[in-house]
């Protein structure tokens, strides 16, 4: 058996992993699907936690970082960031 | 100076430069918070058919281009193509109010989305990184043609001019929360402000899609430049207390913090607050007890 990574990135609107999901990323390591910028308008869960529900392992979680001082008011890059994965079998 | 088009065909241009006497209508003060609680303002098709025609015969050839930060008359002579777009009564109205009179052209550029090319644009904001609280450039979008969903429309985040990232740092981001997919008819212009997050999304069309875009630099300081006589209409503040749905709630109050900030440098009035965002966090009274 070949296993490939599928790679699931979940925008959350708090910290929590049941928060909603606000964005979202696809990478899928087996060549059968090409997801890309802006190519769709519904995201795939509607929480971290439903995700985990439909078999995606989490691996990463974004820390929770104060701010920098003098730039506690900036806007930047979105800040709950969760990755997950799936091994799946590419053969 | 370079001309950057081919001389306009025969019959004349169905669009007659302003008479010097006439003043484009400029833009209200509530269509105006729409672009800074936005960061884009959308003029659907508002360039007539015959020029629309026009430029889809010349822009696939693409168009040199002109000095930075040249004057308009400078890069574009009158007759051309891109001054009679400039022209149009909304569109200079609209410039008019964002960045004022005479702005200077930062830059052009033809951008082609190919049929069924493969891949987007990385989610991105233009130049670098551009963090300007007192004045913003706008890009001009023309759209010569019908856009489908499917020829890739510009991708696009409202509410995501003020964000402070640089150029393709947020290619990560796939899709977000409502977000715009520009689906427009032919003749549509729409300003952005410099930051805004935007892509071309891929063309899954047969079709080749054009976009026309022209950077303006402001030349005067940007404060009351359009038409101020509703400023204190109720639906000013409702436009600039506009929040998106990808915005993280706590992330999103910063984001009315920062509209405010703007919009006081805008008119002029420190005074301007929404819901104390901005009052409460200044307040370090200095008079002592008596």
């Amino acid at each position: 058996m070949t296993t490939r990574q599928q790679v699931l990135v979940l925008y959350l609107a708090t910290s929590a992993l049941d928060s909603p999901v606000v964005g979202w990323s696809v990478y899928d390591g087996t060549g059968r699907t090409s997801p890309t910028t802006g190519d769709g308008d519904e995201p795939p869960y509607k929480s971290g936690v439903d995700a985990l529900r439909d078999g995606w392992r989490l691996f990463q979680a974004a820390q929770l970082i104060p701010p920098y001082p003098g730039s506690e008011y900036d806007v930047s890059f979105l800040k709950h960031e969760f990755f997950f994965e799936k091994l799946v079998d590419a053969g | 100076m370079t001309n950057p088009e081919q001389p306009p065909p025969s019959p004349p241009p169905p669009v007659p430069p302003l008479p010097s006497s006439a003043a484009p209508p400029l833009l209200s003060s509530v269509r105006m918070a729409h672009f800074v609680a936005h960061g884009s303002l959308r003029l659907d098709a508002v360039v007539p058919a015959e020029m629309n025609a026009e430029a889809i015969g010349f822009l696939g050839r693409g168009v040199p281009g002109v000095p930075y930060g040249s004057a308009v008359a400078d890069a574009y002579p009158e007759g051309s193509f891109a001054r009679r777009l400039l022209g149009i009564p909304a569109v200079a109205g609209a410039l008019r109010s964002l960045v004022g009179p005479d702005p200077r052209v930062d830059h052009h550029a033809v951008h082609v989305r190919e049929p069924r090319e493969g891949s987007a644009q990385p989610l991105h904001g233009d130049a670098i990184i551009d963090v300007r609280t007192d004045a913003f450039d706008v890009q001009l979008m023309y759209y010569p043609q019908d856009v489908t969903l499917d020829m890739g429309g510009t991708l696009s985040v409202p509410g995501s001019h003020l964000r402070r990232t640089n150029e393709t740092d947020t290619g990560r981001y796939q899709n977000l929360l409502g977000q715009s997919r520009l689906v427009c008819p032919a003749g549509t212009v729409v300003f952005l402000h410099h930051g805004l997050w935007h892509g071309g999304r891929r063309n899954d069309s047969d079709a080749v899609r054009y976009m026309f875009k022209i950077r303006f630099n402001p030349a005067v300081r940007q404060r009351r430049l359009w038409d101020t006589s509703d400023l204190g209409y109720p639906q000013v503040a409702e436009e600039l207390s506009t929040t998106f749905p990808w915005y993280e709630p706590a992330t999103g109050r910063l984001e009315i913090y920062n509209r405010v900030l703007l919009w006081r440098s805008l008119t002029g009035d420190e005074s301007f607050d929404l819901e104390h965002w901005v009052t409460r966090v200044s307040n370090r009274p200095q008079e002592e007890v008596a």
